[in-house]
């Protein structure tokens, strides 16, 4: 848990030398034991403080290496992702990874040590190897997309550990490290590798910009691209190609197993935010180099703790606020909306049944108050959730309540009384509007209404006053408040601030 | 060394009659916790297929690790019962988790799993870090289990179940339970099964209720998962789950044979792999897993209607006939 077996834990990468890694392996046996003396709890205490000003001020190369890796592969697998998830591959890039391990082993197996040129190289073939497998299958066996996928990547991981368990018999080979590929350890990072994820951010991220309107119209509607004469398949292996190349030189950082979420988490928390694609992949990519970035610190907290999974739980963090609380595709935003759309239609339903007690048989409203048994009778609803609906009317100024008890009285405010007004005649046009043009019985229109009288906007109500010659009456004989009505109402109301006319449109 | 030359030298009677002489207990045992396994999972897995969710059960098959577990840190050790809830448990978080992220957001479903199985694998390896101590279980195993420890159980007297006169190791035992009861549950809901992995409709109709029967399923598939996790790990169990019932279905088109197929399959995967892992030193698991997708690969390629040799035979006559028809002109 200090410098010294950190610099140590890098150097067996470096020279590969026997001695060396034993007497690495020797120094972290150590200090995991020393570890396991302690309480958990006493040793992040002791050293929080010491190894977050270590990372933070950088002065590490250690550090810096998993840093700049991490970031860097975040944001690249960040911007590759988009693509990945509004085409719906998400689950190729799990198979792609899981398949690249044989490729992993085979490449470690051709040179007898962890040279990341041939390790590199074999992952990309079978990465690439499994894909190609995976959609044979499923092109000449009646076997669906999903089983094609999995069977690929059981077989590969399959063979992957064989060869993996294989090596650990090998005589004279230098066979650490191999492990690491399975879940990831950005700490284990070395020069090669660094130049190598910084290699590869640079050839997929400018092949993204380069043919950007391409993979885009192919992404969105394959069929018009192809009429177009947009290169279909070319865009489709092209893309391959960049999704096994990220997987791989991700694989040292993240590992096997949990490298598909840096594809998929990123891109869909950036899918949750934004409608444009542009916007959605820069949005991807900085989530995915802020969870790199979170993954590498947490991890070097806690040396003990293999780097991937923290990025992981970095980025679903991301994910789960996007989720939570993005603005318009965000679960909390929805409820509100959802929940103050039925407050509205509870608040004017009971606005409603109140016009409908003061209303006189001329179709006037009387201006006396309406006693609170009448409405209760008429709205059956329990008398706790009536008193809290009708406090809830007067706080917001359309009536006012006189009396306590049996003896309450409602009375109308000139703005209460305009927005029954309007309910009432959405109600009553609508259901004129369906006996009269849509020719339904006038016994079937009233619940159809009770929906729509919450809905219809100005311009519409407009438009149904004229096309049934601004009627007067429903088809149960009763008077529909006219414009010239709520016109009148509203003069009524002329003390009032100009921008209450705002509660004249329904909004 | 050159290339191809660790691959270690095949002598047959070191391969296929050795093990059996030196070790027939042990042999016997490996291969029969083997082919316990792949028989619940194949059976369970026959479904998954058809009902297009090969991908969830890969998710539930990572997710049960955090589940396992905190399960685990609460029972203290390692009891069939823990692990049993912390299964159950997962499998059904896993399950909503994917159901909650489809339906309460435009997340697709692909991106759904995705999102929900790495979060909670990461969350079971850290788990799995921090409390290294006090949990029996490493990461490796995680991945990749070990079938051979079957074979060294029994010289641990707590863990040995006597009967036929013969001691028998306690998970082949298990896994031997996990399957009759897994057979069981599917021969008794066989029906329902049925009707609603071809048509949920209908089945809502004949008041099946397929929302249960989805989620009896998860339950049944994170059950067999776990219990076959300490032997074969988190990701060759998908093997286990969907190579077998895939080669039955590539032979038959209907239910009843595919599952039968899959019982035939599970002692020739199960010998296969074993010898395959002896001769080749690896992990026995793992070889198995690739037995299992070597028989795939036969089928794939000799299958007398669909098969590849078939298509491509069909595919070469069409060409010639088409090739011919300038020449009758």
């Amino acid at each position: 848990m200090n410098a010294s077996d950190h610099g140590s834990f890098r150097s067996p990468w470096k020279s590969g030398s026997v001695l060396k890694s034993l007497l690495t392996l020797l120094a972290i046996w150590l200090s995991m034991t020393t570890l396991q003396a302690d309480q958990i709890g006493d040793m992040v205490q002791a050293n929080w403080k010491e190894q977050a000003w270590r990372f933070l001020s950088l002065r590490d190369p250690a550090v810096r290496a998993a840093l700049i890796g991490s970031a860097t592969l975040g944001a690249l697998c960040g911007a590759l992702g988009s693509f990945i998830v509004v085409r719906r591959w998400a689950l190729l890039g799990d198979t792609l990874s899981h398949a690249a391990l044989p490729g992993v082993a085979l490449g470690f197996l051709w040179s007898m040590k962890k040279d990341p040129m041939t390790i590199f190289i074999g992952a990309t073939i079978a990465g690439i190897a499994g894909a190609a497998l995976a959609s044979l299958i499923r092109r000449t066996t009646k076997l669906k997309e999903d089983s094609a996928l999995g069977m690929t990547l059981a077989s590969f991981f399959a063979l992957g550990i064989v060869l993996i368990s294989m090596t650990q018999h090998l005589p004279n080979a230098d066979k650490s490290g191999l492990e690491q590929f399975l879940f990831g350890q950005a700490a284990a990072m070395n020069d090669d590798d660094i130049r190598l994820i910084l290699v590869a951010a640079v050839v997929v991220l400018s092949g993204l910009i380069l043919f950007y309107k391409e993979l885009l119209l192919t992404s969105f509607d394959p069929g018009f691209a192809k009429s177009t004469g947009a290169p279909v398949q070319i865009a489709q292996y092209g893309l391959t190609l960049a999704l096994a190349f990220s997987i791989v030189v991700s694989l040292q950082a993240v590992g096997v197993a949990l490298v598909s979420a840096l594809l998929i988490t990123p891109a869909s928390a950036a899918y949750l935010l934004t409608d444009r694609m542009k916007r959605m992949v820069w949005m991807s990519a900085l989530f995915g180099a802020l969870a790199g970035v979170a993954g590498a610190f947490s991890s070097f907290l806690q040396t003990k703790a293999p780097t991937g999974p923290f990025i992981v739980i970095g980025a679903t963090m991301i994910f789960a606020l996007a989720f939570v609380l993005g603005p318009k595709h965000g679960w909390a935003p929805r409820r509100w909306r959802r929940w103050s759309q039925s407050q509205k239609i509870r608040s004017e339903n009971l606005l409603k049944a109140i016009y409908q007690t003061l209303e006189l048989d001329n179709g006037h409203v009387s201006d006396s108050g309406a006693p609170i048994t009448q409405i209760r009778a008429r709205k059956r609803i329990p008398e706790k959730k009536l008193r809290k609906e009708l406090r809830s009317l007067q706080s917001s100024g359309l009536i006012t309540q006189v009396g306590t008890g049996e003896s309450l009285e409602i009375f109308f405010t000139p703005k209460g009384k305009r927005h029954a007004m309007e309910i009432v005649r959405n109600h009553r046009l609508w259901e004129l509007y369906l006996t009269n043009s849509a020719n339904f019985p006038a016994d079937h229109v009233h619940d159809d209404a009770e929906k729509i009288e919450h809905l219809l906007g100005e311009d519409m109500v407009r438009r149904l006053e004229k096309l049934l010659n601004h009627a007067t009456q429903d088809p149960h004989g009763r008077p529909i408040p006219s414009l010239d009505d709520l016109e009148q109402s509203r003069s009524d109301s002329d003390f009032e601030s100009p921008q209450s006319t705002a509660g004249y449109r329904h909004n | 060394m050159t290339f191809l030359e660790w691959i270690p030298e095949y002598q047959a009677e070191a391969v296929w009659i050795a093990p059996w002489r030196d070790d027939f207990w042990g042999s016997l045992y490996v291969t029969m916790t083997g082919m316990f396994i792949v028989l619940s999972c194949g059976w369970v897995g026959a479904y998954l297929i058809l009902r297009r969710l090969a991908l969830v059960g890969d998710a539930i098959s990572h997710s049960v690790l955090p589940g396992l577990v905190i399960a685990l840190l609460i029972a203290g050790k390692v009891t069939s019962s823990a692990m049993f809830l912390g299964a159950l448990v997962a499998g059904v978080a896993t399950t909503a988790l994917i159901e909650f992220l489809h339906g309460a957001s435009r997340t697709k479903p692909d991106a759904a799993i995705g999102v929900s199985f790495t979060f909670l694998f990461a969350l079971g390896v850290i788990l799995v870090n921090w409390f290294a101590g006090s949990v029996d279980l490493d990461a490796d195993c995680v991945l990749h289990g070990e079938l051979i420890h079957v074979a060294i159980e029994v010289f641990d007297p707590e863990s040995v179940i006597v009967a036929f006169g013969v001691e028998w190791p306690m998970t082949l035992v298990r896994m031997a339970g996990v399957s009759l009861v897994t057979i069981v549950l599917i021969l008794l809901f066989y029906k329902e099964l049925l009707v609603s992995s071809f048509d949920a409709g209908l089945a809502a109709s004949l008041g099946f209720r397929p929302r249960w029967i989805h989620y009896g399923l998860m339950i049944a598939l994170s059950w067999v998962i776990v219990s076959a996790f300490e032997s074969v790990g988190a990701i060759l169990v998908i093997a286990m789950l969907i190579l077998p019932g895939a080669t039955a279905y590539l032979w038959v088109n209907r239910l009843p044979w595919m599952l039968t197929l899959t019982t035939l399959f599970s002692p020739v995967i199960a010998f296969t792999g074993y010898h395959l892992g002896v001769w080749l030193n690896c992990s026995i698991a793992a070889a198995m897993a690739l037995a299992a997708a070597g028989l795939f690969l036969i089928t794939w390629i000799i299958e007398p209607r669909n098969g590849l040799i078939r298509q491509g035979w069909v595919w070469m006559k069409s060409y010639r006939s088409f090739m011919a028809v300038p020449d009758t002109n």
